[in-house]
């Protein structure tokens, strides 16, 4: 055997292997999509929209608290996260640059990317559940804006440095303040970018479950108050699923379902966005 | 020994003993330059690369600033001050001395909103005297009857040419009394590059022209006066024809007749 024909061969084989693994990849993904929608359709009904948690064997319960709760959470998380973060992503692109205070802070918000969510949580117990004494909406949603600021942190420092010097330099040349070169051309330069940071950040915390253990809690109950303990769907259907009873195992389907719906619709319109952006 | 042309009309700018340091540079990329800048007509800027052309053009409108650390010396003399002092106010310089750049920079926003940002950012708002303004401003840069159906549209749809139109359009929509252009065509077609040659002849009748072109044809058609730039050095400043036929330095002829750079 030839050099040539040895090395085609290997070639061969290593091509069989990497598809061969993407395919197993890949099967196992869609297997559980597949049992997700199944198992999550069939528990679909309108009672979900319209009844908050009850008892095991109730005929009238549904996931409207932890639905309301979930929503409340991750848009009081992302009405604290995404100023932070894109303040913060813009000092780091527009005053920082290269600086070391700019390099430290890229690094600790790396680190805190990769952190354990559960940490983050425990973080917030001691700094907000302890001192007020119970468990609260706010707990939970700084838990997830925490999470968020470094991914839309990161993103927007990336998809602003993207926007060329020369658009700024322009906008100077021609008598502009540096904020007004920065609201004006730097973040509409960059917009879908930070846009899709903000989307993708908004995801990732929507599907956590352990930063809200100890700091929403949760209720089965509805509730709108900001103080007290909150149902998250995350909580809910892992309460749900890890209880032995069969109508209460539905609704966390169901829940498993619809919280995967949204943060794969939240994902598909960060890329589009991108996409868009990019196309221009 | 440089040899400087004496103009005797007025001056739009008055470079003199200028030397510009960039940040952590051992040595001045410019130094001790002394160049008048007459008024209402086209100053070139000619000479091989790194010689400082783009480091002098960046100087009159304070450009350098942006990046700290810098150093410049010297004096810069523009409607009876120098520029180069501490105190000098440079929102309103750069409204006085507006800058073309080599790569058309238009604005993620409409037509009409580029054409109208130097004016809004002066706190123009009537609505009138903007469509007015941003009316003429186009017509003279020769683009009004392209865009005026798409005034809407996004500047970033127009061709390479038109942008750069657009830019100027831009850059005179809020009246400066001198413009600046670093090599504004290098980047476009020939029909597009005699498009703004065009526009630059005209345009001296309203305001001071420096431009910066390694197009020495171009420096001879669109230029009234020429300076030959060598190692951060103004070598010689002359009428662009006199400079052209018979320069009085050795090394402009040297430069001229293809012999470096
Ligand atoms: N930001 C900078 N920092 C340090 N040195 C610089 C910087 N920009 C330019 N220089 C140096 O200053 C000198 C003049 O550069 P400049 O860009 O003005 O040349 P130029 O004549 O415009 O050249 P070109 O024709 O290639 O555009 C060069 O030696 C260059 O290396
Ligand atoms: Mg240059």
């Amino acid at each position: 055997m030839t050099a040539t024909q040895k090395r085609i061969i290997i070639n061969r084989l290593a091509l069989a292997f990497s598809t061969l693994s993407a395919v197993i990849a890949l099967a196992f993904l869609f297997w559980i999509l597949a049992v997700l929608v199944m198992k999550g359709v069939d528990a679909l009904n309108w009672n979900i929209f319209i009844y908050e948690g009850s008892p095991p064997g109730y005929e009238d319960s549904g996931l409207k608290h932890a639905l309301i709760g979930q929503l409340i959470l991750v848009g009081l998380a992302t009405l604290i996260g995404v100023p932070l973060g894109i303040m913060a992503g813009t000092y780091l692109s527009e005053y920082g640059k290269s600086s070391n205070l700019a390099h430290v802070i890229r690094d600790i918000s790396d680190i805190m990317m990769s952190a354990p969510s559960i940490v983050i949580g425990a973080f917030v117990y001691a700094i907000v559940v302890m001192p007020m004494g119970h468990f609260s909406a706010w707990a939970g949603a700084i838990a997830l804006a925490i999470i968020m600021i470094p991914i839309i942190l990161r993103t927007t420092d990336d998809m602003l440095q993207l926007v060329p010097g020369t658009l700024r330099e322009a906008a100077f040349a021609l008598g502009a303040p540096k904020y007004k070169v920065i609201l004006d051309v730097v973040y509409r330069g960059a917009k879908a970018g930070i846009l899709t940071g903000v989307l993708l950040g908004i995801a990732r915390v929507a599907g956590e479950t352990a930063p809200l253990l100890f700091t929403s809690f949760n209720d089965n109950f509805f509730t709108t108050d900001l103080n007290e303990a909150m149902p998250s769907l995350t909580v809910t259907m892992f309460n749900y699923a890890i209880s032995p009873y069969d109508d209460w195992q539905q609704l966390g389907w169901a829940a498993a379902f619809i919280l995967s719906m949204f943060i794969l619709g939240l994902n598909i319109l960060g890329r589009l966005i991108l996409l868009a952006g990019k196309r221009k | 020994m440089a040899s400087i042309i004496d103009i005797k009309e007025e001056c739009a700018l008055n470079v003199r003993d200028f030397e510009f340091t960039y940040k952590g540079a051992s040595a001045p990329s410019l130094k001790k330059v002394t160049m008048p800048i007459a008024k209402n007509s086209v100053t070139a800027l000619i000479g091989p690369s790194g010689c400082g052309k783009t480091t002098l053009l960046r100087s009159f409108n304070r450009m350098h600033d942006l990046y700290p650390g810098n150093t410049y010396n010297g004096e810069i003399e523009f409607e009876g001050r120098n520029i180069l002092g501490a105190k000098e106010d440079l929102i309103h310089l750069r409204t006085k001395i507006g800058m073309i750049f080599q790569k058309p920079t238009a604005f993620p926003m409409s037509i009409f909103d580029n054409v109208a940002y130097g004016m809004r950012l002066q706190g123009i708002k009537n609505k009138t005297e903007l469509n007015d303004r941003v009316e003429k401003a186009l017509q003279d840069a020769a683009l009004w009857k392209e865009v005026k159906d798409r005034l809407k549209n996004d500047a970033n749809g127009l061709s390479g040419g038109q942008q750069q139109r657009l830019c100027i359009a831009r850059a005179i929509a809020v009246e400066p009394e001198v413009l600046l252009f670093d090599e504004p065509t290098s980047a476009l077609d020939p029909i597009s590059t005699q498009g703004i040659e065009k526009l630059v002849i005209e345009l001296k009748e309203r305001v001071s022209i420096i431009i910066v072109t390694h197009n020495m044809q171009q420096a001879a058609r669109v230029s009234d006066y020429t300076g030959f730039m060598y190692l951060g050095e103004l070598i010689e400043l002359g009428h662009t024809e006199e400079l052209f036929v018979t320069p009085k330095e050795k090394l402009t002829q040297e430069y001229i007749t293809g012999k470096f750079g």
